[in-house]
């Protein structure tokens, strides 16, 4: 193929396909001075992409609170840093890899995992753990069926083959996901603060050196393709998907981790999003250098590949690092006592431009700010959806229910709340030995090597809410993933977001992004967790059908002594039982609504962020005082599923309580700010010195279970194991379903 | 150059359950006719062409690092590239 | 007692075997690399900790073979020091001949990991230190199914699932060669050597090695 001349791209718009507008390509014309050619509309429009620049997303990412005192590094590098003591710090981020995922989902979700790895080391941090969060289909399909399995098998293969546990997750399943699914991966790293790095090419003369795997023509343009929508027709024609290898990155991984303690290293930056496009225009724009790099010196997979070629391509495992010239050969030879191939491409410049080279021709010359800083940026149009006012206007009632214990036991096999273990038993969830809380608990936590503290970590968010009330929804997302870590022992410390989306482009989807972003802010205002990094992933679309907006968050809390580690289940038969916070008639974007009525609609539960705050303070003083012997939160499928999950440990018990109220309301409502615990019998009263608002319910027993109204009345009444049965194999069961 | 292509197959007194799992979709799909699937792996070998025994490397290659006789068997093919 | 922790490319658990012998067995724990180990002879012991070495290309384990280690290794073994393969270690000895059989994927085609109960055979010098018969002890691996087509003798298998969840030839879980000084353990004592990490029910195994090993 001979590569269209700069007058072609022009008058044949051939930047329409790499996904720019005229008015981005007369821009990119201004700023150039010139038209760019073929190569330079190609970094543009991968620079210019929504995943690269934000450039719809920035207004809305403004309103987050990002400042706190524990923050040492905000958003804008690879990943956040927060301190945790002692002169160390945790690193962490979320991504997303959606699009990847709804075409080859085994390849998209291994992918994923290994990208935001690469973002967590290359700040100079050992990533600890690993944290997932998916959004599929209700699994009644089967090609939703085939998504699931392959993707849980990816995320699976990648952290068990680079040895780094998966200890938290959830999972949940909305048809607005059908054939689109959202696979977000978390990783927390730790490191001591003399060893945070930089993605910063600085220093005129040093060199750039490109470490990993070769480049080949995979992944070419996945960064705009990121940003658009899947047309299910189209499926045959897509771009070779970038395939990862944890083997590879685990080698890349412990060379970086040591270049960190090299006195020559400048900066390091994973090629990720747009690869060496982004990397070298990101590190050179942050210092205010310039780079320059000679192509022909790039390790390629590929014959004969262009210029265009190798800088969009996306391939995996690759780094690009800046030393102090005349100190090359020994990070050379620290990759290649690993078996890693690393060599010189380019030099650091003082003339802020990207330059690049190829066969002795300059082939690209564009102001790094250009493309790194000075971006377009959009202030979509935002309109609130009709429905909205609708909902509004509707009374919260308790749906009819005829069989209450039936209803209990349908909750307990919905996808969304039964047991995940199909899933993380795929997971080694204990590698390198200090993961003290496996997933299948409120949060993961690891212990911090060396010492006797613990990060908890989290992923949240119940996108039904935010479908029906954004900015409610927005801050439920955020103390739901509080109250998960509070539970486990945890102060919340920052957040990490990804914010998956329909297209901007729609004024109402563009409302729900930002009014969600507002409720996301007060949240985290309110609880001191401020947003240290994120994602966004717009144009999650199938057909031209939005997913339900969905702002995932991932929270990390630090545990000061792991003796306050606190179990989500039940210790033993005897304990007592109580309910923090009382049930109102709330069924907007509830399990049993959705379950019952096969939509949503309504009001969102409401929720007080002074009440929230007040109640987690509650919890985590009595727990650190040592008188709670289980916590856990009310969410999906109200305060029965909350019970039954406080007896559902590795020891299965019954429950013997009694509750105020009217049946339907007080079992399933999913009013916000609730807790099921339990005490021993001895701390009973300090408890209840501490903890105001909790209402004695009942006992853990050994196998029975019966739930009774104030009035006698037995609402549901059977044995643990027939309730624990449904829960736990339902998910297994629906997977194995073959209509 | 030659290339040399080895076939490895489990043995079979071992246990296949990919293939197992293989031949219970194919029935499900109508392909009733399957008897039996079982699993494997083609290893193609580019050479260089300068040994001369080359039959022999190549066996000896197989039982060094390319197959477990435990559970694997294995034949190969050499081609003029 | 001097420990080599031998380091693989894709080994991932050697820290908390060198945690381990550290801080609760106490023995002079050294992670070596791989390529570094042309002699173990200046060693009491070698493990080999979990992870997927060479990212479990070809067949788990079997890539080692490649490793200037091995030769070390085989020759350390055959001077009757004691030489463990922990989780993917196992693959490991039984791919360089140290150990008889071979491994297959698991029944579920899928990575499993979870806490398995298993049998312990007392009499061997990597379990004379447990008193249990019964212990819980943590797993994690796609190819934990042993096979072997020859049986294997009852003094040389250590541990055996209770429940075969494998489908392992007689159960086994951990075995040794026949000398009683090379064992392989496809699940991870490791993992449950701390009350807060996962148990203790790991400890004796490491102790029973520092025990019957560490006078010589």
């Amino acid at each position: 193929m001979v590569e269209p001349t700069a007058q072609q791209v022009k008058e044949e718009k051939l930047y329409l396909q790499m996904g720019m507008t005229d008015e981005e390509f007369a821009l990119a014309e201004k700023m150039l001075g010139r038209t760019p050619n073929y190569t330079e509309t190609g970094i543009f429009s991968a620079m210019w992409s929504e995943h690269c620049s934000y450039k719809s997303s920035t207004p809305v990412l403004k309103r987050f609170p990002t400042k706190g005192p524990r923050v040492l590094q905000g958003p804008g590098e690879g990943a956040g840093i927060v301190d945790i003591g002692d002169n160390q710090a945790a690193v962490f981020k979320m991504e997303s890899h959606n699009s990847p995922s709804a075409i080859e989902p085994f390849i998209g979700a291994a992918t994923g995992a290994g990208g935001i790895l690469r973002d967590v080391f290359s700040m100079g941090a050992r990533p600890v753990a690993l944290v997932n969060s998916l959004r599929f289909g209700d699994l009644t399909d089967a090609r939703d069926r085939f998504l699931f399995k392959e993707a849980v098998a990816g995320i699976a293969h990648y952290g068990n083959v680079i040895g780094i546990p998966t200890i938290a997750g959830e999972a949940q399943f909305d048809q607005s996901y059908s054939h689109r699914p959202l696979v977000n991966a978390m990783a927390v790293g730790l490191l001591n603060h003399e060893d945070i790095q930089k993605g910063v090419a600085s220093g005129v003369g040093n060199t750039v050196i490109y470490a990993g795997a070769k480049t080949g023509r995979d992944g070419i343009h996945g960064a705009t393709m990121s940003s658009a929508e899947v047309t299910i027709e189209e499926e045959e024609e897509l771009p070779i998907m970038q395939g990862g290898d944890p083997y590879l990155e685990k080698l890349v991984m412990e060379a970086c981790l040591e270049l960190v303690h090299y006195d020559s290293l400048i900066g390091i930056q994973d090629m990720g999003a747009a690869g060496l496009t982004s990397s070298a225009a990101e590190m050179a724009s942050k210092a205010g250098y310039g780079v320059e790099l000679n192509l022909d010196l790039v390790p390629q997979r590929e014959e004969g590949m262009t210029a265009y070629e190798m800088m969009l391509s996306e391939s995996q495992e690759r780094m690009l690092i800046v030393v102090k010239e005349g100190h090359e050969q020994e990070v050379i030879d620290l990759f290649d006592k690993y078996g890693i191939e690393a060599c010189a491409i380019g030099k650091v410049t003082d003339d802020k431009m990207l330059r690049l080279l190829h066969k002795g021709e300059v082939v690209a010359e564009i102001k790094a700010d250009d493309l790194a800083e000075d971006n377009p940026v959009y202030h979509k149009e935002s309109k609130e959806p009709a429905y909205f006012a609708e909902y509004q206007a509707m009374d919260n009632v308790a749906p009819e229910v005829k069989d209450v214990k039936q209803t209990a036991l349908d909750l307990l096999q919905r996808p969304t709340i039964a047991s995940k273990a199909w899933v993380y038993n795929q997971f080694d969830s204990e590698a390198r030995g200090n993961t003290v809380v496996a997933p299948g608990s409120s949060a993961g936590i690891i212990r911090v090597e060396g010492t006797n503290k613990g990060l908890a970590m989290t992923s949240d968010c119940n996108s039904r809410y935010i479908y029906l009330d954004p900015e409610t929804g927005g801050k439920i997302a955020v103390s739901e993933a509080a109250r998960n870590l509070v539970c486990s022992g945890a102060e919340p410390i920052a957040i990490t977001d990804c914010l998956n989306f329909g297209s901007p482009d729609k004024p109402e989807v563009f409302w729900q992004l930002e009014q969600s972003a507002d409720g996301i802010s007060a949240a985290c205002l309110a609880l001191d967790t401020p947003v240290i990094g994120g994602n966004v992933s717009l144009s999650n679309e199938v057909n031209g059908q939005s997913v339900k907006p969905t702002p995932t968050i991932g929270m990390v809390g630090l545990v000061n002594d792991l003796s306050e580690v606190t179990s989500s289940t039940a210790q033993q038969a005897g304990d007592a039982i109580y309910v923090i916070g009382e049930a109102l008639p709330e069924f907007g974007g509830s399990e049993l609504q959705q379950m019952l009525e096969g939509d949503i609609r309504g009001r969102a539960p409401q929720l007080d962020l002074d009440v929230e705050k007040k109640r987690q303070n509650q919890v985590l003083q009595a727990i650190r005082e040592g008188v709670v012997a289980s916590a856990t939160d009310v969410s999906e499928g109200g305060l029965a599923v909350a019970l039954f999950e406080t007896v559902f440990g590795e020891t299965v018990f019954g429950l013997d309580v009694t509750l105020r109220g009217e049946a339907v309301t007080a079992l399933f409502s999913e009013t916000q700010s609730r807790f099921v615990l339990t005490v021993r019998e001895e701390n009973r009263q300090a408890f209840e010195a501490i903890v105001e608002d909790a209402v004695h319910v009942g006992t853990v027993t050994a196998q029975e279970v019966s739930i009774k109204g104030e009035d006698g009345d037995v609402w549901i009444a059977g044995t643990a194991s027939e309730f624990h049965d449904a829960w736990k194999g339902a998910l297994e069961c629906l997977l194995n379903s073959e209509d | 150059m030659k290339i040399a292509k080895v076939y490895v197959t489990l043995r079979e007194s071992v246990v296949d359950p990919e293939g197992t799992a293989a031949k219970e979709a194919l029935h499900k799909m109508g392909y009733n006719e399957v008897q039996n699937a079982r699993f494997g792996r083609l290893i193609e070998l580019e050479l260089d062409g300068s040994a001369e025994d080359v039959e022999a490397r190549v066996d000896a290659m197989c039982k060094d690092l390319l197959i477990n006789r435990v559970i694997e068997d294995y034949r190969f093919d050499i081609e003029e590239a | 007692m001097k420990v080599a922790i031998l380091n693989f490319p894709g080994t991932s658990c050697e820290t908390e075997v060198e945690r381990l012998f550290q801080t609760i067995v106490k023995a002079e724990p050294t992670i070596i690399w791989h390529a570094d180990a042309t002699s173990l002879e200046a060693y009491d012991a070698v493990v080999i900790p979990n992870g997927a070495v060479y990212g479990n290309y070809l067949r788990p384990g079997a890539l080692a073979k490649s490793s200037p280690a091995t030769k070390a290794l085989q020759t350390f073994a055959q001077a009757g020091k004691p030489v463990v393969g922990l989780g993917n270690g196992f693959q490991v000895l039984v791919e360089i001949g140290l150990l008889p059989g071979a491994f297959l994927q698991n029944p579920s085609l899928t990575f499993q990991s979870g806490k398995a109960a298993l049998r312990v055979n007392r009499k061997t010098k990597f379990t004379s230190q447990y008193r249990e018969e019964v212990i819980t002890l943590p797993y994690a691996q796609q190819f934990a199914t042993y096979y072997n087509d020859t049986p294997i003798a009852k003094e040389q298998i250590v541990m055996t699932f209770e429940n075969n969840m494998f489908n392992s030839t007689q159960s086994i879980a951990a075995l040794t060669n026949e000398g009683g000084n090379v064992c392989g353990i496809i699940a991870l004592p490791e993992r449950a050597t701390e009350a807060v990490i996962g148990g203790t029910d790991g400890l004796p195994f490491f102790e029973s090695i520092l025990n019957n090993w560490s006078e010589q």
